[in-house]
């Protein structure tokens, strides 16, 4: 996978969380996805940077243009140095919240891109990626 | 120098002392003053220095909190507020006071002879000054902070109107991020707005309203459900396609809820239930 271009943010505040979406909707529509799949990946990102802000403490979004075998896709990685996921299955487990959310994020954030990999253990942090792909 | 004796040297040269603080007043302010802007700037300033001629016959420049001092310190406080609300700089609401230091300082200068007791006199006098300075600085801070916060207040209600738009139906248009902030707005006017207008449907419109993730979804739920609770059921409109897939895949159910894609078939539902529609036909006047 080669990465073309990469943008990062640093998430301290619910405004960044709004400026992650923005430059996820950006870096959507420079690759000139649907409207469908522009919706999903804002949203799956709304939802992590969320999770980066209140779980995570705050971390860095950051957001790349990828290409593999002439495929175009959107990357989107947050990371933080929080307490960390003791129980990853749990977390992703819907309607599962430490917290007073809905306990569909991270899950929903799975099911809204092509790829997901989570990295966490406690005490070191949280590592979220996910890629969506352009519609061929 | 005692302060009595101060306070009747304010009072033999009280109008000479005023002209010259208030001819530096103009000067600092630096910008063209308006004949009514020049009147209350006289106003305020000989009311000051009467109110500091009087506090001085009971109360020392450096003991601040004495009774003799609370009128003063009330009208700076009060004169800081009108600066602020007037849209005075910061600087030429500290240069009201500041300002006084020069013409009053060429005054003691030819009173007192003996320099060791003029410069006591005038590190005191200055030293009191620049307390009352720095009250008048927090009070115009406090006043712009609470300016601020009032219009911040304002631009909430006003970005979340909830209108009436038919007997017993009301109406709200969200546009842009729900934060928590807002939407905790949103939902008290909407829940006070059902009360008020016994309204027995409310069309919660997110067309502006461009990501709904789980935070948006929950906030709407909520609203939803407290709306039910004081006998009002809600629509949700402007539920475009691309939305209702995401929140299916987010695994939000909103199955309890009435949703629309457009207002106007969220009207058109309301309508019906209310006993009302829309009916098509000739305009009154043919
Ligand atoms: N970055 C993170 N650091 C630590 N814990 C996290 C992080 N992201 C998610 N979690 C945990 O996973 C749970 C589920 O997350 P999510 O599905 O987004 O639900 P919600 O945000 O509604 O709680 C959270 O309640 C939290 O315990
Ligand atoms: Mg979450």
């Amino acid at each position: 996978m080669q990465v073309q271009s990469s943008q990062s943010i640093s998430v301290r505040t619910s405004e960044d969380v709004v400026a992650v979406r923005q430059l996820v909707r950006k870096g959507s529509l420079l690759l000139g996805f649907t409207i469908v799949d522009q919706t999903k990946i804002v949203t799956a990102s709304s939802e992590l940077a969320r999770n980066l802000l209140i779980y995570g403490g705050g971390g860095v979004a950051i957001v790349e243009i990828v290409q593999n075998g002439g495929r175009s896709g959107l990357r989107l990685t947050f990371e933080d140095q929080g307490p960390g996921i003791p129980d990853i299955e749990l977390a992703l487990r819907d309607g599962y919240s430490s917290g007073t959310g809905m306990g569909l994020g991270l899950g929903g954030a799975k099911r809204l891109s092509h790829d997901f990999e989570i990295d966490s253990a406690p005490g070191k942090g949280t590592r979220v990626s996910i890629v969506r792909w352009k519609a061929l | 120098m005692p302060t009595s004796q101060l306070a009747r040297l304010l009072q033999n040269s009280f109008d000479q002392l005023l002209a010259e603080w208030k001819s530096s007043q103009f000067a600092t302010v630096g910008r063209r003053l308006s004949a009514s802007d020049e009147n209350t700037l006289s106003a305020n300033s000989r009311e000051f220095l009467t109110l500091f001629r009087q506090g001085l016959e009971t109360a020392e420049v450096q003991d601040q909190q004495a009774p003799g001092w609370a009128p003063i310190r009330e009208f700076l406080v009060a004169l800081s507020a009108s600066r602020a609300k007037e849209g005075y700089t910061p600087s030429e609401t500290a240069s009201f006071v500041f300002s006084l230091k020069e013409p009053l300082f060429k005054l003691l200068s030819g009173e007192i002879k003996d320099p060791v007791e003029l410069n006591r006199e005038i590190w005191n006098l200055s030293r009191g000054l620049d307390r009352f300075g720095l009250l008048t600085m927090e009070a115009y801070q406090k006043s712009r902070e609470e300016i601020i916060a009032r219009q911040q207040r304002e631009m909430l209600e006003l970005s979340t109107p909830v209108v009436r738009i038919w007997d017993n139906i009301l109406a709200v248009p969200l546009i842009g991020t729900l934060d928590s902030n807002r939407t905790q707005v949103i939902m008290e006017s909407l829940l006070e707005a059902i009360v008020s207008t016994r309204s027995d449907i409310a069309i919660i419109d997110i067309t502006g309203v461009p990501t709904v993730d789980t935070l948006v979804a929950q906030h709407l739920l909520k609203t939803v459900a407290a709306a039910r609770l004081m006998g009002a059921d809600c629509i949700i409109s402007g539920v475009r396609p691309q939305i209702a897939q995401t929140i299916i895949h987010l695994g939000v159910d909103l199955s309890a809820v009435t949703t629309k894609a457009t207002l106007a078939g969220a009207l058109q539902v309301a309508l019906q239930r209310t006993g009302a529609a829309i009916v098509k036909g000739h305009g009154a006047g043919r």
